[in-house]
């Protein structure tokens, strides 16, 4: 079976600081990382074809210093790694990603063998819209499965299969023909730490680097800002709010800084008190 | 910024939002949505609609009189048997159907796992653009829409729009906006529209339904009042002094991000941007330190209560009230307090 995974280079925001003066992100000197929930998808990748047989093709589309995440993906255990990379693409939103990464995705199961299953993240931890996933599915005629927290079987025989997505108040039991698009929750699985050979072979193996031309594209009046409908107008910080914190002050025992405090939200929120009484007995 | 809507486009009029339902229930992110579309429709000078479907039965109509209390003057109906439980295959085709003959120029639904679901795809079929988890919606004075939301974790805002492409697609999180008032026994028109679909057709099937056990089915997001705690409770065993109090005060709790990494309290009970968003009347925070991505989840609170050992912890920078205070020893005593002021007999005695 063939599995593709989307994985998406991004900054580790945890570590992303935001310009006092300026307001603008400071980018220069963040890590970049694989979006972390691209991670179980592609664990859940590599444990079906571990299972039944196959190959893990990874894809990005970004600038060319993404190969860096699609080498890591080799080391944790993809076969192999496609680049998708063209000035055309900068600037694109999620309908114009979904465009490229659809076209790149035709050729890849031209070039390397039909597609069984696309996977792609839940959602990224910087644009996070969730849109690209549903946007490639769309495009490509898969059947669409998000938020699925287990994958039960999959039946390379019949063509199908069988998972568990997350839905408002539980877990739909789904059955589906291939070829699909998954998105996994995250915790659905336990991301492996690559071999020491896969290690090895990432190290020197080749990457696949495809221009728009090259991945299929004909028009490109369909990627990047042009062919993007969304268009940022203004980025702004939130403003803070104008006054900090009333402190209550702290008592000589708990208990009077206790009712110090009551008083405090009391005084604050006189209407607060009649919905504790009805909340506190049980109405 | 190039804008001049193709011609094509001009006859887009009105503003939608999707009401989403499952298992006969609205989802109250459909009401939320409500609110800000009345809105929207009242500065555009148009008409606002709810879009229900379903499979056919009482539900529908339920659903449309909700929606009419809530705000809209009209709702589209698709009913058919094939819409009995979400898939993505004929909630697309039917959404997208509908936009097509109907035409709104603006389609809001709620960011949640079924309208992100649905939303990209209707969007990618209709080519046009999609805003994600806007906080504020706003048209402009030359009516286009308006779309902030927030970016990287929280600490920038982006304005976005969809200028030459119609409709102008934005989904927003549950409770990021507020509940608007409901008018009992407001009325609205129902306008039935006919969908093609067969179960033969549809490829993805479903097998079963597992329903959350209790303990998964958090109201977090809707209780008016929660009680969350971060690292500064110090060790897993004083979780339950937030538990304790909020036993007390019939209110709900929560609790920031390393409690969940560190497997001390379940995913369902996050706060903040990749947790839940709360808007609670009263919101008591204890050991933790209000990061961005915290704050954006517990913005919308009535009254934000901190407490915290540093007084430069950044979140006395949001909250309203707050006691510079060890909360592992003050937790308790809160509790207590509470617990007098609150106890039926305490009430008795100072009423009579
Ligand atoms: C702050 C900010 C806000 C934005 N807001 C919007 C918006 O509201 N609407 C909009 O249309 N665009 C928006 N964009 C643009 C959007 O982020 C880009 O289109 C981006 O290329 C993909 O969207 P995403 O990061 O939201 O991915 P998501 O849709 O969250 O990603 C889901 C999955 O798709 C796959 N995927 C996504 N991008 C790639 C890639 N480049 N290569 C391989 N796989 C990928 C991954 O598997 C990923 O986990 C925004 C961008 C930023 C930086
Ligand atoms: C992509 C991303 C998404 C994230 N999403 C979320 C999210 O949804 N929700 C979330 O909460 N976080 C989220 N975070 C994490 C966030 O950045 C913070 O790390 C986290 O909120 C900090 O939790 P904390 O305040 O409990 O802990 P800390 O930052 O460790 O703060 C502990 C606080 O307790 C105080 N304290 C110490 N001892 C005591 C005491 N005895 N009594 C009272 N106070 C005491 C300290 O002064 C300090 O302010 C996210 C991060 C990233 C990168």
């Amino acid at each position: 079976m063939h599995f593709v995974v989307c994985i998406k280079q991004v900054p580790d925001s945890a570590q992303i600081r935001v310009h006092p003066v300026t307001n603008t992100i400071m980018r220069q000197g963040v890590p970049t990382i694989i979006n972390p929930y691209d991670l179980f998808s592609l664990e859940e990748a590599l444990r079906w074809r571990d299972k039944v047989g196959g190959e893990v093709t990874v894809l990005t589309m970004g600038p060319p210093m993404a190969s860096d995440s699609l080498r890591k993906a080799l080391t944790i255990g993809a076969d192999r790694a496609v680049l998708l990379t063209d000035r055309f693409f900068a600037g694109s939103d999620t309908l114009a990603t979904s465009f490229a990464l659809s076209a790149a995705l035709k050729k890849i199961g031209e070039t390397f063998g039909k597609i069984d299953i696309v996977f792609c993240g839940k959602q990224t931890i910087d644009g996070d819209t969730a849109q690209v996933g549903p946007g490639v599915a769309k495009r490509l005629s898969l059947e669409q499965i998000t938020y699925v927290s287990a994958i039960n079987e999959v039946n390379g025989e019949d063509g199908t299969v069988t998972l568990e997505r997350r839905s408002e108040g539980g877990v739909q039991v789904l059955k589906t023909n291939l070829p699909a698009m998954i998105t996994m929750l995250e915790g659905s699985n336990t991301v492996r730490r690559g071999r020491i050979d896969d290690a090895l072979r990432a190290a020197r193996a080749e990457i696949v680097s495809w221009n728009a031309k090259e991945a299929g594209i004909e028009d490109v009046t369909m990627c990047g800002l042009r062919g993007s409908p969304t268009v940022v107008k203004k980025v702004f910080a939130p403003s803070p709010r104008a006054e900090k914190a009333a402190l209550v002050e702290v008592g000589a025992t708990p208990a009077a800084s206790a009712e110090a405090l009551i008083e405090a939200v009391l005084a604050k929120s006189p209407k607060i008190e009649d919905d504790l009484i009805k909340l506190a007995s049980g109405f | 910024m190039k804008k001049e809507l193709p011609e094509r486009f001009r006859n887009h009029k009105h503003v939608w939002v999707f009401i989403e339902m499952e298992r006969g229930v609205v989802h109250p992110v459909s009401f939320e949505l409500l609110g800000q579309g009345r809105k929207l429709a009242d500065k555009l000078g148009v008409e606002l609609a709810g879009v229900v479907m379903g499979a056919p039965g009482p539900d529908i109509l339920h659903a449309c009189q909700e929606s009419f209390a809530y705000g809209a003057d009209l709702c589209y109906t698709i009913e058919n048997p094939v819409l009995a439980d979400y898939r993505n295959e004929p909630y697309s085709k039917a959404l997208t159907a509908v936009v097509e003959a109907h035409k709104p120029e603006i389609l809001l639904l709620g960011a949640t796992t079924l309208g992100r679901d649905l939303a990209g795809s209707v969007a990618t079929t209709l080519l046009t653009g999609l805003t994600a988890d806007c906080t504020e919606l706003n048209v402009d004075d030359d009516k286009s829409l308006a779309a902030t939301r927030p970016t990287f974790g929280g600490s920038l805002l982006c304005t976005i729009y969809t200028l030459n492409f119609r409709p102008q697609m934005a989904t927003a999180r549950p409770r990021a906006m507020p509940m608007p008032e409901r008018k009992e026994g407001r009325e609205g028109r129902i306008v039935p529209f006919a969908v093609d679909l067969h179960e033969q057709d549809i490829i993805t099937k479903i097998l079963s339904f597992i329903p959350d056990r209790d303990s998964n089915k958090t109201n977090l997001a809707f209780a008016d009042v929660v009680v969350a705690g971060g690292m500064g409770l110090q060790g897993p065993e004083n979780f339950q002094l937030v538990k304790n109090l909020a036993a007390v005060l019939g209110a709900e709790y929560g609790c920031s991000r390393p409690l969940v990494q560190k497997g001390w309290v379940p995913s369902d009970r996050q706060i903040g941007q990749t947790g839940k968003t709360i808007r609670p009347k009263l919101y008591i925070a204890a050991g933790i330190s209000g990061a961005i991505q915290h704050r954006v989840g517990v913005e919308g609170a009535d009254l934000i209560v901190a407490i915290n050992t540093d007084k430069n912890a950044p979140i006395y920078d949001f909250a309203h009230l707050g006691i510079v205070t060890d909360a592992v020893r003050f937790l308790p005593a809160l509790t207590e307090a509470f617990r007098k002021r609150l106890s039926p007999h305490t009430r008795d005695r100072m009423a009579g």
